[in-house]
């Protein structure tokens, strides 16, 4: 069998999980075995009924007074109680934020390996160890990995393949347990929360994104790229240098270190493309590079290109799209 | 307050990943090292924290000798004792690693804060924070971009899609941070001369590995695309707002 760990927030469920309950149904079709899924808190029982369409026979629900704000621990201690009981073969989450944190905790109470952001699973053998391949470098570098467990626990590179729903008719039997925890996991939770200004478009949720990287040239020259942005109701973003000069907030670096990216439409401007960019935007749709070097790194992950001054060409495409909407 | 950074000494890979002859490792022989970006936060934060309250700072590092120069480097920036625990040069395991860490910071003199780094920028695994937290039963947060000390209290917050989340941690506490939590400042010529001064302690170790075995590593595929060249200059920008008709987001 397999478990997959389903991520979501006071109920709203994060898209990713949609990635990791894909990769275990895939598997689970090439192994026979069928999959569950684990929601934490009760909360999360309104989107059970969303989870059957992407090939989960029975949703596990886990609930406890103690899992109504997010605790880590709590979510691997649930995790693992669950483990003990079903006995799954492995068990997959996708590597976001909190599905990271709680299956290397998961890990950390089994004493067992993670193989964290994997593409795939290469071979795996009912009584042998699994070879899986995995993401380094944030994607760039890949390796070959044996996993040697009873339980393989394995988190799904962000990304690496898109949610795709089963033909099968999925009917979802929702049960709930209650845990076990004790005052330890709950020793880091959340205690409160800053919501970000209202109205605007978050990065990793954008449609479009407009990136800026040195050809800008300082902080002013992002007041163009905010105007292309707004007209296309995008988020605007920026490259390493562009944060380690000052002249945007790391909240808006795109790349390994920073945010990554999956619009339908990224125009990078004035990007070379070092590696630790072309990690955090290479799940975009489609590219669209404005760069004055033809020879740019970007330009071999770019769909389009416009060669020239950035400073000249993003006005000019702002004013042609309000032409185009008769603004 | 005393704290504890760790680092890792990583490759300045550039742009472009070579592989060594038998595909195990990156071909470093024409490559500078540094510590993965967010460790370098994590220094810059620790050193920052000790400015504020007092204390002192201790950066650790696993790793192979020459890993002294990156123990240097967080020196020359403030840190103010460095540990070298002192591998052959070999690859070591998450589950390796964390418990080597985990036994050494037993043998030292009691830590209010442990940092880390949220992921190696190399490997990538994103819990050897965590799996020492779990061996000494601390608690720990990772993903965190702020952190304020109030009351013997950590605050600490991490970004989400939609704002940020706030954690509370009594002391001691591990916490992975993100770059972005800091500008870290460049080591000063003095900095550097002093960093030569200060002490670091040596300790050979061997790895007990885990159940993850790194077999090969390659290269990715190439994204395969080809690029359309739409035009030069701002004469192009019609054939833009046709490229943004096709994908409906122009009408």
């Amino acid at each position: 069998m397999i478990l997959t760990l389903i991520e979501h927030d006071r109920g709203r469920l994060n898209e990713l999980s949609l990635e990791a309950l894909t990769f275990g149904r895939l598997l689970g079709e090439r192994l026979g075995v069928t999959q569950h899924a684990l929601l934490i808190g009760e909360a999360a029982q309104q989107i059970a009924g969303d989870l059957g369409g992407f090939g989960t026979e029975i949703v596990h629900l886990a609930v406890h007074d103690e899992l109504s704000e997010y605790a880590p621990r709590a979510w691997a201690r649930s995790l693992v109680e669950l483990v003990t009981t079903l006995q799954p073969g492995v068990v997959v989450a996708s590597a976001s934020d909190r599905g990271a944190e709680v299956m290397a905790y998961a890990a950390s109470i089994l004493a067992a390996p993670l193989a964290a952001n994997c593409i795939e699973v290469v071979d795996a053998p009912s009584d042998d160890a699994w070879t899986v391949t995995r993401q380094r470098w944030g994607g760039s570098l890949l390796e070959v990995a044996r996993v040697a467990a009873p339980v393989k626990l394995l988190t799904v590179a962000p990304h690496a393949l898109l949610p795709v729903r089963s033909e099968a008719a999925g009917a979802t039997e929702v049960a709930p347990f209650t845990p076990s925890l004790t005052d330890g996991d709950v020793a880091a939770r959340v205690t409160g929360r800053v919501e970000a200004g209202a109205g605007k478009v978050s990065l990793s949720e954008a449609k479009v994104v407009v990136g800026g990287g040195r050809g800008v040239g300082g902080a002013e020259g992002f007041g163009r790229l905010e105007e292309l942005a707004g007209l296309l109701g995008g988020a605007v973003g920026c490259s390493r240098v562009v944060t380690s000069n000052g002249w945007r907030p790391h909240t808006d670096q795109i790349g390994q270190t920073g945010t990554r990216i999956a619009p339908d439409l990224y125009i990078a401007c004035g990007i070379s493309g070092a590696t630790q960019h072309i990690v955090g935007c290479r799940a975009a749709k489609k590219i669209l590079v404005i760069n004055t070097d033809a020879e740019a790194p970007i330009l071999t992950q770019a769909d389009y290109a416009i060669i020239g001054d950035l400073a000249q060409i993003v006005p000019a495409i702002s004013a042609e799209i309000r032409k185009a909407s008769g603004g | 307050m005393r704290i504890l950074v760790c680092v890792k000494r990583v490759p300045i890979t550039g742009g472009k990943i070579v592989l060594s002859e038998d595909a195990r490792a990156i071909d470093t022989r024409f490559l500078g090292f540094t510590v993965s970006p967010h460790e370098e936060c994590a220094v810059e934060e620790a050193v920052r924290l000790v400015e504020a309250n007092g204390g002192e700072t201790v950066v650790l590092t696993l790793g192979p000798p020459e890993a002294e120069e990156q123990l240097r480097d967080a020196m020359a920036i403030g840190a103010d004792r460095g540990v070298l625990l002192e591998t052959d040069g070999a690859d070591w395991d998450p589950q390796a690693t964390a418990r080597a860490i985990a036994e050494q910071i037993g043998q030292e003199e009691a830590f209010d804060l442990l940092l880390f780094g949220n992921e190696a920028a190399d490997s990538g695994d994103y819990q050897v924070a965590i799996r020492v937290a779990h061996a000494l039963n601390l608690p720990c947060v990772t993903g965190v971009k702020s952190i304020e000390i109030r009351d013997g209290r950590a605050l600490v917050k991490r970004e989400t899609a939609g704002g940020w989340e706030v954690f509370e941690l009594s002391s001691p506490a591990v916490v992975a941070v993100r770059e972005g939590i800091n500008l870290p400042r460049f080591p000063s010529v003095p900095g550097r001369l002093r960093a030569k001064a200060k002490p670091v302690d040596r300790v050979p170790v061997k790895p007990e590995p885990g159940g993850q075995e790194m077999v090969a590593l390659k290269l990715p595929p190439g994204s395969g695309k080809r690029v359309e060249v739409l035009g030069h200059g701002p004469e192009a920008a019609p054939k833009v707002v046709e490229v943004l008709r096709s994908l409906g987001m122009v009408s």
